[in-house]
């Protein structure tokens, strides 16, 4: 039977602080375990959380950049479990009264635009960091704590059950991430763990207007085991209501290795929180003047700039959603067309040469060895007619590499476009004399025959003459 | 007389007139621990050396002419739930019998930066659940004026050793009267701040919020003094007052012309001593004598206190108290699993009434319980609140009982713990409303003494200061000293 999908989303998100959200540690990514701690995020008996502004101001940007309502008043709550990684055993979080509350926002699948609703956005504190003896936690005889992460801030971002598809989910969480990112306020790094997902997951059929029993899928940690535990979350659940079966209200966590969700606890083994105001924080009172200041200051969100680049440089809507899909990669293009970068071909060079290579070395635009300034350069010496096309992807490559200007490059190794008509003609004329059959061919109607003596012509200048020039002159000469 | 039966002021006067040497003083009180805490039981971890190192600085400081301040040099105790950097801090628990704090709690960084000098850490209930210092993990300790008796609690540790001369003050700390019962109990004087007015960061949290820190002195003069010093906001605590902080010692003003002073009858419960009733009172007529005026007045909630306090303070223990899970600090008992480990940790590491109180606790804050209990204790501490705020459109202070008895027998309610709550009926509803109270001894019955609370509106410590002042220059029952079955 088709059924509809029905999806929410839960996106944690590390917000990039310098320090962590109550105490004045560090929040840097990759220190030595368990430096970057003190008594306040060790939970030693007796400390009190204080918490820190730039937090707040980054809920709110996140929250207004989200289209959500900001809460004036907000209070934060304490999560009560016992998990070794928790040194107080429990959360900081906020429960009833979070930051922001009722937002929206729009992605695009299948050139479609759909409206998802965001139910809240909170704030939090994250957890540290388990080491195990082993390779997994079951092989594993004991484990050793690294409370660096603890207290690093993190961001809740809570969807409605609004998104009906895999690739929607996809669309939405790349949205949320490109906004983060534009806001500043996040790294989003899924393999440093800066940007994590859940996903509540239940199928009903088409026209039904209950929810189906859902189940909620952790460990979503990349896009792609986003897209790829959905998808598997979904199946699974097609096959037990196809069966006549019941799907069972659990939490399910993605095996990324196995590719498939296995049961982590049920419904009934669901942790109770018991959550409480937490007594040593005061609740949080965001003046509307402050929250008027941020709403002003915020920074061209991606589909602002989207349609700049539609608006001002003529890019097509697909290239333009590309390029503004990723901060980086937004920011490398507006930098190469300030340094007079025609914008179609910094496009073109991006989505193609640029990003190729960068695929290939598993590197992003912002460890990219050519700057936008030299892509310029590159792309102005084409437009001056100085080097080809093709001799310009050679001239790239080797910038890749020895992460040097252009123009050097082409001077040292002599690769500057003959366009000398005088030069050309005499190999032209000395071609057509060392070609006597093609020659005949082609006046016998072979045109082909044209492309073995052009390639002749390429081979002797090392590519380096002008092809338009190269075609006109042997024309005339035939 | 001996320099230990002196008051903190009385001290500084001979320090700074170099009669006395802080050395001098510090044996002076370091000899009467080692003559009578054997009996009393009121420390439990001395810290002599450190006192005589911070005693001979405080001798130099005079030596070079250097004015010092009020509790320079002046030995004091720490209950043990105040965070001391390279001192062991128990709580009197056996989950925390060896730990030792990487830092200060603000208060004790305040005393340090006064040269005070710290005798000791003072017993007390484990975790400061209780009022006798009974449910100390370790030991009991017995009140210097009958030593059969209980001190009080749960600073029953610090108060005790202001009153047996082990201390000439000492800090404690009061989530439903745990300063200002034991301080009644034992003759002594002890104020519970408003809350927020003194930093709680480095107290180790029972009910957050509720926990307030105080002084626990010999006389009204001395509590002035000492709240002085740790008074103020502190940037590391949330929940403290942004707002500055006056001299108290202005307020020891032997002069209640004019003071309002409210009787709320609810608090005048059954099974209150007569003759603590009686003390009381008297004190109200001497009161009016004096110059104040006199009012019955009705807080109809108060009835409600108890009870909201005995869902709302466990509530937060509950949570508060999960991080001693022999993990990364603390007592650990080796299990099959994690799991395995806290149960263990846990159940032979925590006293009775702590687990009691976090099981019940647990339990208010259960889904399906929060609106019943928890929810509906919050509701209640507003209603209390309310009606100390009407309360306070009448009057400025209100004077009640602190306990409703004087000192108990030791062992006499501890298998009766709703005998034992009954004891915090008149402290409690204070702390719910988060006002600042204090008690002072007010008379004796059967030769123990009887502690009278005089509570003020948010941040009239003031006020209550000079209600007590004038009511303690009129009487002598301070001037008495614990006679620790010595003839």
């Amino acid at each position: 039977m088709d059924y509809e999908i029905v999806i929410g989303l839960e996106i944690h998100t590390e917000l990039k602080t310098n320090s962590k959200i109550f105490c004045g540690c560090s929040t840097k990514f990759g220190s030595e375990q368990n430096t970057n701690v003190c008594p306040v995020c060790l939970g030693l008996p007796g400390v009190l959380p204080v918490i820190n502004e730039k937090v707040v101001e980054f809920a709110v940007k996140a929250g207004l950049a989200l289209n959500c309502e900001i809460l004036p008043f907000s209070k934060f709550d304490r999560k009560n479990y016992y998990y070794p990684d928790l040194p107080k055993n429990f959360q900081t979080s906020q429960y009833d009264l979070p930051i922001a509350v009722n937002g929206h926002l729009d992605i695009e699948v299948n050139g479609e635009t759909k409206r998802i609703n965001i139910t809240r956005i909170h704030m939090e504190e994250d957890a540290g960091k388990l080491v195990h003896s082993g390779a997994t936690i079951s092989s594993s005889d004991s484990a050793l704590v690294d409370y660096n992460r603890t207290g690093v801030p993190l961001l809740e971002i809570v969807s409605e059950p609004d998104i009906r598809s895999a690739e929607e989910a996809k669309a939405y969480l790349e949205k949320v991430k490109a906004i983060l990112e534009y806001l500043d306020v996040s790294d989003c790094k899924m393999e440093e763990g800066s940007l994590r997902c859940d996903a509540n997951i239940s199928l009903r059929p088409h026209g039904q207007a209950a929810l189906g029993t859902k189940a909620e899928i952790k460990n979503l940690n990349s896009f792609r085991s986003a897209q790829r535990g959905i998808e598997y979350e979904v199946i699974r659940q097609e096959d037990i209501l196809d069966d006549g079966g019941r799907v069972i209200q659990e939490t399910r966590t993605w095996d990324e290795n196995k590719g498939v969700t296995a049961s982590m606890r049920s419904k009934e083994q669901a942790h109770d929180y018991r959550y409480l105001p937490e007594p040593d924080l005061v609740p949080i009172v965001v003046d509307p003047a402050r929250v008027a200041e941020i709403r002003a200051n915020l920074p061209e969100l991606p589909d602002a700039r989207r349609q700049r680049l539609m608006n001002d440089y003529g890019l097509s809507a697909y290239d333009a959603g590309i390029i503004t899909s990723t901060k980086a990669v937004a920011d490398y293009f507006d930098q190469s067309v300030e340094n007079n970068g025609d914008a179609k071909a910094v496009a073109n060079w991006l989505m193609g040469e640029v990003s190729k290579h960068l695929n290939s070395e598993g590197i992003t635009i912002l460890d990219c060895p050519v700057s936008p300034k030299q892509l310029t350069e590159l792309l102005a010496l084409i437009e001056k007619g100085t080097i080809s096309n093709k001799i310009a992807k050679t001239v790239f490559e080797e910038m890749w590499i020895s992460r040097k200007d252009a123009e050097v490059i082409v001077k040292e190794k002599g690769l500057v476009q003959i366009s000398d008509s005088s030069e050309i003609v005499a190999i032209v004329e000395s071609v057509i004399a060392a070609n006597p059959q093609s020659v005949a061919d082609f006046k016998a109607g072979k045109d082909k025959a044209i492309g073995f003596l052009v390639g002749q012509i390429m081979k002797q200048t090392k590519g380096r003459a002008n092809p338009d020039m190269v075609n006109t002159l042997l024309r005339e000469r035939l | 007389m001996e320099l230990f039966k002196h008051t903190a002021s009385q001290l500084h006067k001979k320090l700074a007139a170099k009669e006395i040497s802080a050395v001098e003083l510090a044996k002076a009180v370091l000899g009467r621990v080692d003559a009578v805490d054997k009996d009393v039981q009121a420390y439990i971890t001395l810290t002599s050396e450190n006192a005589l190192t911070q005693a001979q600085a405080v001798d130099s400081k005079i030596q070079r002419g250097e004015k010092v301040s009020v509790l320079a040099g002046i030995p004091g105790a720490l209950k043990d739930n105040i965070c001391t950097k390279g001192i062991k801090t128990t709580c009197a628990s056996k989950i925390l019998a060896t730990f030792v704090p990487p830092y200060d709690a603000t208060v004790a960084e305040k005393l340090a930066a006064e040269d005070a000098v710290i005798v000791g850490k003072a017993n007390m209930d484990e975790f400061a659940m209780g009022g006798s210092t009974e449910n100390s993990g370790f030991f009991p300790t017995h009140n210097p004026w009958n030593l059969e008796t209980v001190p009080g609690g749960s600073s029953g540790g610090s108060a005790a050793a202001v009153a047996a001369g082990e201390a000439i003050w000492a800090l404690g700390s009061d989530t439903g009267g745990s300063i200002r019962q034991p301080a009644a109990y034992c003759g002594v004087v002890g104020l519970k701040p408003t809350y927020g007015r003194v930093s709680r960061y480095g107290l180790v949290a029972y009910a957050s919020s509720l926990d307030q820190i105080g002084p626990i002195t010999r006389d009204v003069t001395d509590s002035a003094h000492v709240m002085n010093i740790i008074s103020g906001y502190d940037a590391k605590d949330s929940t403290s007052i942004n707002t500055g902080v006056p001299d108290y010692t202005k307020s020891l003003v032997n002069n209640i012309k004019g003071l309002k002073i409210g009787l709320p009858r609810e608090y005048f419960v059954a099974g209150m001593d007569a003759e603590v009733e009686r003390a009381i009172n008297k004190a109200i007529e001497q009161l009016v004598a004096l110059g104040a005026e006199y009012k019955e007045i009705s807080m109809p909630h108060t009835e409600y206190a108890l009870s909201a306090y005995y869902m709302i303070a466990p509530a937060e223990a509950s949570s508060n108290l999960a991080r001693y899970d022999g993990v990364s600090f603390g007592h650990r008992v080796e299990g099959n699993d994690i799991i395995d480990m806290y149960k263990k940790t846990r159940s032979e590491a925590f006293g009775a009434e702590v687990k009691r109180r976090i099981m019940l606790g647990t339990y208010a804050l259960s889904s399906g319980y929060y609106d019943a209990y928890y929810l509906k204790a919050l509701k209640v501490r507003t209603l209390v609140k309310q009606d100390f705020d009407k309360a306070f459109e009448q009057v400025d202070v209100l004077i009640t009982p602190t306990a409703p008895t004087t000192a108990f027998k030791l062992g006499e309610k501890t298998n009766d713990p709703l005998a034992m709550y009954l004891q915090d009926v008149c402290t409690i509803p204070v702390n719910l409303s988060g006002v600042p109270a204090i008690s002072i001894p007010c008379g004796f019955a059967a030769g123990m003494p009887i502690g009278m609370q005089i509570i003020g509106k948010p941040l009239g410590e003031e006020t209550i200061i000079r209600a007590a002042y004038t009511f303690e220059q009129n009487n002598d029952y301070h001037k008495g000293f614990a006679t620790l079955g010595e003839v």
